[in-house]
């Protein structure tokens, strides 16, 4: 395990996250782990009391914690969302774009890629959660 | 056309930037090929069989004489002199290398293309009808749209790791010329009380298991559609297979989910998409509406064309077709020469395309996804000028949705995918139906042959299909009849035990003949194959 | 016999294993017998291949033949564009 990549304002969580089944049932854990088949929305009546939730990546090439992080910033969570496992630096744009603000990648990444790969982009074409006004808002000065 | 603005270009410049670092760090060792792969296909980059091989992106299947040209120039600097036309409606090239890449998608940059998304498990380039803008059958001009989705899904951060593939097409008539419903999401642009809206079909596709997509919805307000398209995405996004990559597009989910369920997940999740604000305003399509803005025509222009050169007026006949403004024309240049391959063309030939489009087609060229160029804006008075040059490039072929007018994937002289060659079974076929003057009694036919069964050939929609396959090491190839990738649309059958090269040329003919025997007024080799049903056909070829 | 081949990292050009480094003629192809994999693992890591695999092949008067077509396409170039070919006189089809 290398160190976390934090873009949180302040210390990211360190409780160790619990299975989705354990949260659900009687814990009183505030960190959640869930796998790439489970379904975010299960945590949607609990945003309030939980702390961190970390998606796990067991491949780079699978996508669907792209669609669970959104789900839960789209929902309001507002915790510390964390991207771990087989996380790849040229991922960490859409990632980010996607309401992740932590990463645990299981291999070390290159702080200068790193930094290059999250300024490249001066504007994006779709609106997400992270709060960028996307292109065809600035070219029409709306929302 | 549509034109970047700073914004656009901005995007663009960034990705070549991007790729020539990840390219950089590949070269260097940094990347393992395994990391570097979905970022190379992602900017259209194979290794194939040969070399690396790089896909450019014609969205929409739109250029200007300027792209044509750069795309004349790449083939030339880059490659070997040749460009092959895809049925994605795009341009690949088979002798690249990876050290070049980054200093070609720079090239395209300038004149504002890209292989953005060309390939990988995102969404590819959006097509559509090849003659939009210029069909007097359709409702509005498509190409807006396909421009309005193209924007939203290059680099969209939820959809660039789907289970699979996902290939968008949008129409804007009941003809379909673009296969729509073979897509893994078909737009047909309707109208309703007054209003333009989208009826959405999902789930179809060709590949190993073809469906023809069901429709979903029949209408979605234009200012809902991106809402609209993200939630089902999404609900694939989740929900599609990625324990099998044969069983991972969308058309394999709404299958076994059932077109009902997969409808329901999608509307629950549009209920929430519509809320998040996400859709780009009216204002945005307004903006680009106005890049597709009819041209303005020439008025008082002659009709008549002097047909005296028989061989003008036999081109005349099959490659150029009516335009919805008057004194102008629709002129297709085939890419199909007899004993040629289908959809190549040459720096030379790309480039005279180009000074064509410039001189006599208001600067606009097309590509068809039948693997042609087509002229939309010429004034029937320069159909001959026109004709006269093609024809002495070699671009003449007067053969438009005959049978040596067929689709033809790279196969195994190129694929590493492919199974068995399909392009020289292309050039046996077009030879004999060219030489025995049988071409020209069927009329239309739609050939078309994919070297394995990943379907790049979309040999399941033509009306006679051919499959190649590997058997025992030797190529194969098993014959289908009965397909159709337009309004009409429908899957084509496997007549039985495959055949050689030879044999199924043979094959053919003797389908054909039949037809020929049993055809009724006016009917298509496909309307007598529909009526008559496989029998009498799997009799003739196998009797 | 057993050929390696594989691409070339930087122009992609199709390549096989001579004994002492590659080339992009079959003709000069070695048999590896059992040692394919060991070359193989140190060649990609040492990014002097990529996309690299053992080919069964057969020794013929001309040359090494490889059994399957796919990799007598690879060592000819396409079939339909002779003018591009590295080696226009491999037999694709067996006789």
């Amino acid at each position: 395990m290398v160190d976390l990549l934090n873009f949180r304002e302040g210390e990211t969580i360190g409780e160790t996250p619990v299975s989705i089944e354990e949260f659900l049932g009687a814990s009183n854990a505030t960190a959640v782990r869930i796998a790439p088949g489970e379904d975010a929305r299960a945590l949607l009546p609990h945003l309030d009391r939980i702390a961190l939730v970390e998606v796990a990546f067991p491949a780079f090439g699978d996508g669907r914690g792209y669609s669970s992080a959104r789900i839960l910033r789209e929902a309001g969570y507002r915790g510390e969302l964390r991207a771990s496992g087989d996380v790849l630096v040229d991922q960490l744009f859409a990632m980010r774009r996607c309401g992740f603000d932590s990463f645990a990648p299981d291999k070390a990444l290159d702080p200068a890629v790193v930094e290059a790969t999250l300024s490249r982009y001066a504007d994006v074409y779709q609106k997400s959660v992270d709060g960028r006004r996307p292109i065809w808002a600035k070219r029409h000065e709306v929302n | 056309m549509y034109l970047y603005d700073s914004y656009d270009q901005a995007m663009v410049d960034a990705r070549v930037e991007e790729f020539r670092d990840q390219a950089r760090r590949r070269l260097a060792g940094e990347l393992t090929e395994d990391q570097f792969k979905p970022l190379r296909l992602m900017n259209g980059l194979y290794l194939q069989l040969h070399a690396y091989m790089l896909r450019v992106a014609v969205p929409y299947g739109t250029l200007s004489s300027r792209k044509m040209r750069m795309l004349a120039h790449i083939a030339r600097k880059y490659d070997r002199g040749y460009g092959h036309f895809t049925t994605r409606q795009n341009i690949q090239y088979n002798w690249i290398k990876l050290e070049d890449a980054p200093d070609i998608l720079a090239d395209l940059a300038t004149v504002e293309m890209h292989a953005i998304q060309t390939s990988g498990n995102c969404i590819r380039n959006i097509s559509s009808d090849q003659y939009a803008g210029v069909a007097a059958d359709e409702i509005t001009d498509p190409r807006p749209w396909a421009e309005l989705l193209r924007q939203w899904s290059s680099f969209h951060p939820e959809f660039t790791y789907l289970p699979r593939k996902f290939k968008i097409c949008v129409i804007a008539s009941a003809n379909d010329r673009a296969a729509m419903r073979l897509h893994d999401i078909g737009l047909e642009l309707v109208e309703r009380d007054g209003r333009i809206g989208a009826r959405v079909f999902a789930g179809g596709g060709m590949g190993r298991t073809p469906m023809v997509a069901p429709e979903i919805r029949d209408f979605v307000e234009e200012d809902e559609l991106v809402s609209y398209l993200e939630a089902c995405l999404r609900v694939y996004n989740r929900y599609g297979r990625r324990d099998n990559k044969f069983k991972a597009r969308i058309k394999i989910l709404v299958h076994e989910l059932g077109v009902d369920e997969y409808r329901r997940q999608v509307e629950e999740e549009f209920a929430h998409m519509r809320q998040l604000g996400i859709q780009p305003p009216t204002e945005e399509l307004d903006r680009i509406r106005a890049y597709f803005a009819p041209p303005v025509y020439e008025t008082g222009l002659p009709e008549e064309v002097d047909r005296s050169d028989p061989d003008f007026a036999l081109w005349l006949d099959r490659n150029v077709l009516p335009h919805k403004q008057p004194g102008y024309a629709i002129v297709n240049i085939s890419l199909k020469p007899v004993g040629g391959i289908p959809g190549d063309a040459s720096a030379d030939q790309i480039d005279l395309m180009a000074d064509l489009a410039e001189r006599h087609s208001l600067d606009q060229l097309r590509v068809t996804h039948a693997q042609n160029i087509v002229l939309p804006y010429v004034k029937k008075a320069d159909l001959y000028t026109i004709w006269q040059q093609l024809d002495a490039a070699g671009l003449g072929t007067a053969n438009l949705d005959r049978i040596s007018d067929m689709i033809a994937c790279p196969g195994l002289d190129y694929c590493s995918l492919a199974n068995a060659r399909s392009i020289p079974v292309a050039q046996k076929i077009a030879r004999r139906f060219a030489g025995n003057g049988k071409e020209e009694a069927i009329g239309e036919l739609k050939l078309k042959i994919s070297g394995c069964i990943n379907a790049c050939g979309h040999h399941h929609a033509g009306h006679i299909g051919i499959l190649g396959v590997d058997r025992k090491g030797t190529e194969n190839y098993q014959l289908l009849l009965g397909g159709s990738g337009a309004e009409d649309c429908s899957l084509g059958a496997i007549t039985g035990p495959g055949f050689t090269e030879d044999g199924v040329v043979d094959a053919i003919e003797r389908a054909t003949d039949l037809y020929l025997a049993q055809r009724q007024e006016g009917e298509r080799f496909l309307d007598t194959y529909r009526r008559l049903g496989m029998a009498p056909f799997k009799e003739a070829i196998y009797g | 016999m057993k050929l390696l081949t594989g691409n070339d990292l930087a122009s992609g050009d199709v390549i096989w294993w001579t004994g002492k480094g590659w080339s992009r003629h079959i003709g000069e192809a070695v048999d590896v017998g059992d040692e394919g994999d060991a070359i193989l693992a140190r060649e990609e890591q040492a990014r002097r291949v990529n996309v690299a695999y053992i080919v069964d092949a057969e020794q013929t008067d001309s040359g090494p033949l490889p059994n399957h077509i796919k990799e007598r396409i690879r060592a000819s170039g396409p079939t339909v564009r002779t003018d591009l070919a590295i080696n226009a006189d491999i037999p694709i089809v067996r006789a």
